[in-house]
């Protein structure tokens, strides 16, 4: 295995890391104006209060990994996708303030004011990070000189729009699940409720997606044949979707979540797949796509950024565990909570 | 006017930096205050320094969450305005980059959880070591950032690889790339501004509590060690400038003649301008008091040698004169001001009368603006005096641009991040005022709650206020009974 692919893997293991992470957070912003008291959304952002921070850094890692292990690629998709991550750092930046401002002020008409905007900007970021899975999948515009050629309207094709709603309703679940364990009482009987119905729109957008790519995207299933290994992770993603409502059914939260956390890694997995070795996929001409070789770094920057890898995830994985440890049991709302 | 991509995203950029590093500085030299207390807590368990310890951590969150949140879009920006300058840096400073997010990012915000909300959480001693390691976070962090804006002042350990507009550097050294020409000087330079911010910082909210008569021992307490280290910055600060100004006469003469408006080289010694308006059009500085020969003796400690001016480059390597020359001298003037302000202060306080000069206490509680802009403009002394290149000698400002982007959508996204980021000035301000307005809270007199037993005492895991709390405002239910 050379060192591209490496960089390859590892930035999956980031990207994964931040869907599974963040995922939570921005499912619990989505599903934020289902309850009506104000006590009871207090409790769904201190959820995530300690939380989410340092799951966006992880967004922020991969942006730099990135940047260092494929710079054309990350020039090439930045660029190129001007407006939507503007229209992303507007969505993030608002939801941060979106928390920090609720809080400061008593007046209903205050408070619902940011409760709207929290829940519509997790909802937007979330989307556009469907969009951009979904645009990858079908392949970009990309000139021979590796630029992007369409603008922001090309980039909202139906089959986008599909993967940006299954992003959607995935971490709307994900976040449902998780508010699960961490509520407790008549609130926890209610989430009981969203889980069931997030799941089912989950599920139909699941099952119509699959179909979608299977008919639509040729990209999506062609390493298929060389590496049929890759059918297990096929099976295992059914499986864990299958384990889902088993789990919810039979009154297993933490495995419903261990469940949603493998669904995600698993379609994150298969995203991956499809695009290997290409990380850009150029629809007008295959031989003009970014690849993990001609978009690369140098083998000297690849292997010096592995070390640091190396030397630095292990610390980051110990204490990541060791702050989520810390922060582990029900929400409790304090008078100087948010 | 020239609404171009170029000058757009000039602005943008511009504008988005500087309203990023109006608040990492302040977290990087908090950081290395709340040490100083908690470290003066665990050591004396004197309960006013925990309380103290709070107090500023709130501050201290509310900074790094905004500080965050427009770093992301610094991040972003590289590709999404600058991509041919991506392309071609990538492979060299990517690595800095990638080293910033593995090791500062994830310690800074990993352990910011435990310094906010972990009080009643976990041990004291758990709790100190979470606070060293945002510290350190923060400090790793200006590391990187700066080691690769000095490569791009003083390109080393590098080559060129392929021709024209396809043209990229590779790294060859990564050590040199580490240990550039600049970087350790600018480091050190960088981190001293930021711990002068940040006393002065504190003394201002300190002096303000002792005007009003308010949380008077803290305060006190407070502003003393918050004068201490400003004192020893301010004074280090003219001394590590002066080795980085011997360095740039060195590896970067155009901006070093901007920065003192040098026009022609002349032949005897070169006089120091203490003030002046340079006017490149006319080349020469207008209504300038100058000090014969000083400028020499400062570049090359020589003060007959003439300092090499902007005759010996084209006009088109020129960076803009004035605005290099102002912004420069007044970042010097208001370090000359630090340091007699700290010296009055260290003064009385010796005497033991300071906190009774209610007119000082005045100017301190005033004074924070200033170094603020005294960042800011030792940053817009190194950028603009760095044009018209983004990387020095290598790469122009204008050819660094992203092909894929038109005007429109730069306007566009400039007029995103002004209203976004009023909004968010305004958050800060608010939060931070009412975190002021609400004080610290009374110090414990008993013994400390927070369990002592086991790596992760866990004594308010479910209980009592704080639990759940937000970023910016927790319980401080620990360590009072």
């Amino acid at each position: 295995m050379d060192l591209n692919i490496l960089w390859f893997i590892l930035l999956g293991v980031l990207l994964t890391g931040y869907a599974i992470l963040d995922g939570f957070d921005l499912g619990v912003g989505m599903v934020h104006l289902a309850v009506k008291k104000d006590d009871e959304r207090r409790i769904l952002m201190n959820s995530i209060g300690p939380l989410w921070d340092g799951n966006e850094v992880w967004l922020v890692t991969f942006g730099g990994a990135l940047f260092a292990a494929f710079p054309q690629a990350y020039a090439t998709a930045f660029s190129g996708f001007y407006t939507a991550f503007m229209i992303l750092l507007f969505a993030l930046i608002f939801r941060a303030v979106s928390m920090e401002f609720r809080s400061k002020h008593d007046a209903p008409a205050w408070r619902s004011f940011w409760d709207v905007s929290f829940c519509a900007a997790s909802m937007l970021a979330t989307f556009l990070f469907g969009v951009a899975v979904g645009n990858a999948m079908r392949g970009m515009p990309i000139g021979p000189d590796m630029e992007f050629q369409g603008t922001f309207v090309s980039l909202l094709h139906p089959y986008a729009l599909l993967v940006g709603l299954l992003a959607v309703a995935t971490f709307a679940m994900h976040g449902s699940i998780y508010l699960h364990l961490k509520t407790e009482g008549e609130l926890q009987k209610r989430i009981q409720g969203w889980m069931w119905r997030t799941f089912g729109f989950f599920l139909v957008l699941y099952i119509l997606t699959t179909m979608f790519t299977l008919v639509t995207v040729p990209l999506a299933t062609h390493n298929f044949q060389e590496h049929p290994w890759v059918w297990i992770v096929v099976v295992l993603n059914v499986l864990a979707v299958a384990n889902i409502p088993r789990a919810i059914f039979l009154g297993r939260p933490g495995y419903a979540f261990a469940s949603s956390c493998a669904t995600i890694a698993a379609l994150t997995f298969l995203f991956g797949v499809a695009l290997f070795p290409r990380l850009i996929y150029s629809s007008l001409d295959p031989d003009w796509s970014l690849t993990i070789y001609n978009a690369a770094s140098s083998h000297k920057t690849l292997a010096i950024m592995a070390t640091i890898a190396a030397l630095g995830m292990p610390f980051v994985l110990a204490y990541t565990s060791v702050v989520y440890w810390v922060f582990r049991g029900k929400v409790q709302l304090g008078k100087f909570s948010y | 006017m020239d609404l171009s991509v170029l000058t757009l995203s000039r602005f943008q950029f511009a504008l988005t930096i500087m309203f990023h590093y109006l608040f990492p500085p302040l977290s990087i030299g908090l950081g290395g205050l709340l040490v100083i207390m908690e470290a003066l807590f665990l050591k004396t368990r004197d309960f006013h320094y925990e309380a103290m310890t709070k107090f500023w951590t709130k501050i201290f969150a509310v900074n790094f969450a905004v500080g965050v949140a427009t770093g992301i879009v610094m991040e972003f920006e590289f590709g999404t305005n600058w991509a041919t300058y991506s392309r071609y840096v990538g492979d060299v400073f990517g690595s800095a980059l990638a080293a910033e997010g593995i090791f500062a990012f994830f310690l800074e915000s990993g352990f910011l959880a435990v310094l906010v909300f972990g009080w009643d959480r976990v041990s004291p001693r758990i709790h100190f070591v979470a606070t060293c390691m945002v510290a350190l976070g923060a400090f790793f962090s200006s590391i990187w950032i700066v080691v690769a804006n000095s490569w791009q002042q003083t390109p080393a350990g590098y080559h060129i690889v392929g021709q024209g507009l396809a043209a990229r550097a590779e790294i060859t050294d990564f050590w040199a790339m580490v240990f550039n020409p600049s970087s350790m000087d600018r480091l050190v330079h960088t981190l001293i501004g930021a711990y002068i911010l940040a006393a002065f910082f504190v003394m201002s909210i300190a002096a303000w509590y002792i005007l009003k008569g308010r949380h008077l021992d803290f305060a006190k307490k407070s502003f003393t060690i918050a004068l201490i280290v400003a004192a020893i910055t301010s004074l280090a600060e003219p001394i590590s400038g002066d080795l980085q100004a011997k360095k740039v006469a060195h590896t970067q003469p155009a901006k070093l003649a901007a920065m003192e408006a040098v026009f022609q080289t002349g032949t005897g010694p070169t006089p120091l301008y203490l003030l002046g308006l340079p006017d490149a059009a006319e080349q020469r500085v207008k209504y300038g008091i100058a000090i014969p020969g000083l400028l020499s003796f400062l570049a090359y400690g020589d003060s007959q040698k003439p300092v090499t001016g902007l005759d010996k480059f084209p006009r088109a390597d020129w960076p803009p004169v004035a605005a290099t020359f102002q912004s420069f001298h007044a970042m010097v003037w208001l370090g000359m001001l630090f340091v007699a302000l700290t010296l009055v202060g260290l003064y009385f306080r010796w005497r033991g009368t300071l906190f009774e000069k209610r007119w000082l206490l005045w100017v301190f509680v005033l004074a924070v603006p200033l170094p603020f802009a005294a960042n800011q403009l030792g940053w817009v002394t190194a950028e603009v005096g760095r044009q018209p290149w983004v990387v020095y000698g290598l790469l122009r400002t204008s050819d660094a641009l992203s092909k894929a982007v038109v005007a429109s959508q730069v306007l566009g996204s400039i007029i995103m991040f002004i209203v976004i980021y009023a909004m968010l000035f305004a958050v800060w301000v608010f939060v931070l005022d009412s975190k002021i307005k609400h004080g610290p809270d009374e110090a414990a007199t008993g013994p400390t709650t927070p369990a002592r037993g086991g790596l992760f005492g866990v004594a308010g895991l479910r209980a009592g206020a704080g639990g759940g709390a937000s970023l910016t405002e927790r319980g401080d239910s620990g360590g009072k009974e």
